[in-house]
C-alpha cells in the first residue's frame, strides 16, 4: 500500500495553511481511509453518509467546471454530448474492470492505483499541489458528495 | 511581402489524402469525429535537430488545426494577423521621443535589417546578464535610442511591432541558442515545463508532450510550439503574444500564472523555442 493517508492528516495541513494566511475559508476533507484491496489501494467506505446518486453523478461527469470527465474519457451512452476526449481510456464497461472501492480511490486520487505519471487529476485532494490559484486553494475539485455521485454513476457503466 | 508558405499548400493536399485511411483510427461511438474534421498532423514535421528532443517528429501547431484555419493562415489577404503586420510597419517609421527618431532611423528597411533576427530569440543580453525576448528588445530600443516610453506588454503597439519584426523571419528556421550562459535558463525552462501546477495538477508536458494529436474534449492538442507567435486567435479575434497564451494555459489548470516577461516565462520561452528548433517562423499564424 502506497501512502496510507487519512483525511486527518489533510485537515491538519489545511489548518496550517489557514494559519499561514494562505486561505480564508477553511475547507476540510471528509474523513476517508485508504486500504489495500486485492493488492491495490482502495477506499471501501463511502466519503458521505448519503448514498451516491447516479443521476446527479452523470451531471458532474459532463459538467466542464466540475468533473469534466468527458474532457479525457469517452462514454458511448452519453450521446447528447458531442465532444468526448481521447486522453484516457473509454469509460464503457469501467464497472466491470473496477469495483466501487477502487473507482472511489481512482476518483479521489488516481496516483494510488495508476502510476505517479498519470495525467488524471486527483478530484478529492488539497495537499501536494503547486501554485493553486487563490480561489481554489484548500478546495478539492469535487465535493465528497459529488465524488460519491460520480462513483454511483460509474458503477452503472457495466 | 512574401506570399503564402508553399509548404502549407503541400500540407493541404496531404491532409485531404490522409483523411480516408485515418478514419480507422477513430474512436468508436459518439466521440468519433468526422474524418474530414480531424487534422492529420503526422508527417508534416521535421526530424528533431537535437538528439535529446522529446519528439520523434517536430510539428508546427498549424497542422493540428482545421483545413479552413490552415487556408486562412496561408493567404496573406485573408490572414487577419496581417492587420497587426501593417500596424507594425507604420510604427516602424513613426517618429517618437525627444530626438525625433523611429526604428527606421537606425535600422532602415526592416525587410533587410530584421530578416532572421527574431528566429534567434530569446537571446542572451550581456549588459543585463540575462536573456531577453523580442518584446523586451523592442522596449530597450524605445527607452534607449528612441527615448520614448516603453510599450506595455499586451498593448497593440508592442504586439504589432513584435509581429512585424517576426514576420521578417517568416519561413526561416527557429534557431535559439541554449549554450553558454543560456544553459541555466534552458534548464530552468525545462523544469518549469514538467512542473505540474494548479488544482488540476497538470504540466505543459501533460498535454503537449504526452497527448498531442488527441482531443481534450473539443480541443485538438498540439505540441505547443511557439514558431507562429504572436498568433491571431480566432476566439479572441486579435493577436495574442506567447506569454499571454502561457498565462491562459496556467489559468486553465487553475494555477496562479507567472507574470508576462517574468524570468520564469523567459526561461520557458527559451526552452519551448528549443523544442521547436528548425520549425519555420510562421508569424502571424492563425490558431483557434
Amino acid at each position: 500500500m502506497r501512502r496510507p493517508i487519512t483525511a486527518f492528516a489533510l485537515a491538519g495541513l489545511c489548518v496550517l495553511a489557514t494559519a499561514a494566511g494562505a486561505e480564508t475559508a477553511s475547507t476540510r476533507l471528509a474523513h476517508f481511509k485508504i486500504v489495500a484491496v486485492d493488492g491495490s489501494d482502495a477506499i471501501p467506505k463511502p466519503l458521505t453518509d448519503k448514498p451516491g446518486d447516479a443521476a446527479a453523478g452523470v451531471k458532474v461527469v459532463v459538467n466542464r467546471r466540475q468533473g469534466n470527465c468527458l474532457g479525457c474519457h469517452q462514454v458511448s451512452s452519453l450521446t447528447a454530448e458531442s465532444f468526448h476526449g481521447e486522453i484516457g481510456p473509454s469509460l464503457d464497461g469501467v464497472a466491470g474492470r473496477w469495483d466501487a472501492a477502487h473507482l472511489r480511490m481512482i476518483v479521489v486520487n488516481p496516483k494510488h492505483v495508476f502510476t505517479e505519471a498519470t495525467v488524471m487529476p486527483a478530484f478529492y485532494r488539497i495537499e501536494g499541489l503547486h501554485r493553486v490559484r487563490s480561489e481554489f486553494q484548500g478546495k478539492p475539485i469535487l465535493t465528497a458528495q459529488q465524488v460519491e455521485d460520480v462513483v454511483a454513476y460509474l458503477t452503472t457503466l457495466k | 511581402m512574401v506570399r503564402p508558405l508553399p509548404l502549407a499548400f503541400t500540407a493541404l493536399a496531404l491532409v485531404v489524402l490522409a483523411g480516408a485511411p485515418h478514419a480507422q483510427d477513430m474512436p468508436p461511438g459518439p466521440a468519433a469525429k468526422e474524418a474530414s474534421e480531424r487534422p492529420a498532423w503526422q508527417a508534416h514535421g521535421l526530424k528533431p535537430q537535437n538528439p535529446n528532443s522529446p519528439f520523434d517528429e517536430v510539428v508546427s501547431g498549424l497542422y493540428f488545426r482545421s483545413k479552413e484555419t490552415q487556408e486562412m493562415q496561408a493567404d496573406d489577404f485573408n490572414n487577419p494577423g496581417f492587420l497587426a503586420v501593417e500596424q507594425g510597419e507604420e510604427l516602424w517609421s513613426k517618429v517618437d521621443g525627444a530626438p525625433g527618431k523611429s526604428c527606421a532611423s537606425c535600422h532602415n528597411e526592416a525587410s533587410t535589417s530584421m530578416k532572421g533576427v527574431a528566429a534567434a530569440y530569446p537571446k542572451w543580453n550581456e549588459k543585463l546578464g540575462k536573456p531577453i525576448n523580442l518584446e523586451q528588445r523592442i522596449n530597450i530600443c524605445r527607452s534607449g535610442a528612441v527615448k520614448a516610453e516603453p510599450w506595455a506588454f499586451g498593448s497593440s503597439e508592442l504586439t504589432a511591432m513584435t509581429t512585424y519584426i517576426r514576420t521578417q523571419s517568416r519561413g526561416m528556421p527557429v534557431a535559439v541558442k541554449v549554450e553558454g550562459p543560456m544553459t541555466p535558463w534552458f534548464e530552468r525552462g525545462q523544469s518549469l515545463y514538467y512542473q505540474r501546477n494548479g488544482q488540476l495538477d497538470l504540466a505543459c508536458a501533460s498535454c503537449h508532450e504526452k497527448n498531442h494529436g488527441k482531443y481534450l474534449r473539443a480541443d485538438f492538442l498540439s505540441q505547443g510550439q511557439s514558431n507562429g507567435f504572436p498568433v491571431y486567435r480566432l476566439r479572441d479575434q486579435r493577436l495574442v503574444p506567447l506569454h499571454e497564451r502561457m498565462e491562459g494555459c496556467m489559468q486553465d489548470v487553475r494555477a496562479t500564472p507567472f507574470q508576462p516577461l517574468s524570468d520564469e516565462f523567459l526561461a520557458l520561452e527559451t526552452y519551448v523555442a528549443w523544442r521547436g528548433l528548425g520549425l519555420p517562423v510562421e508569424t502571424p499564424a492563425v490558431r483557434n
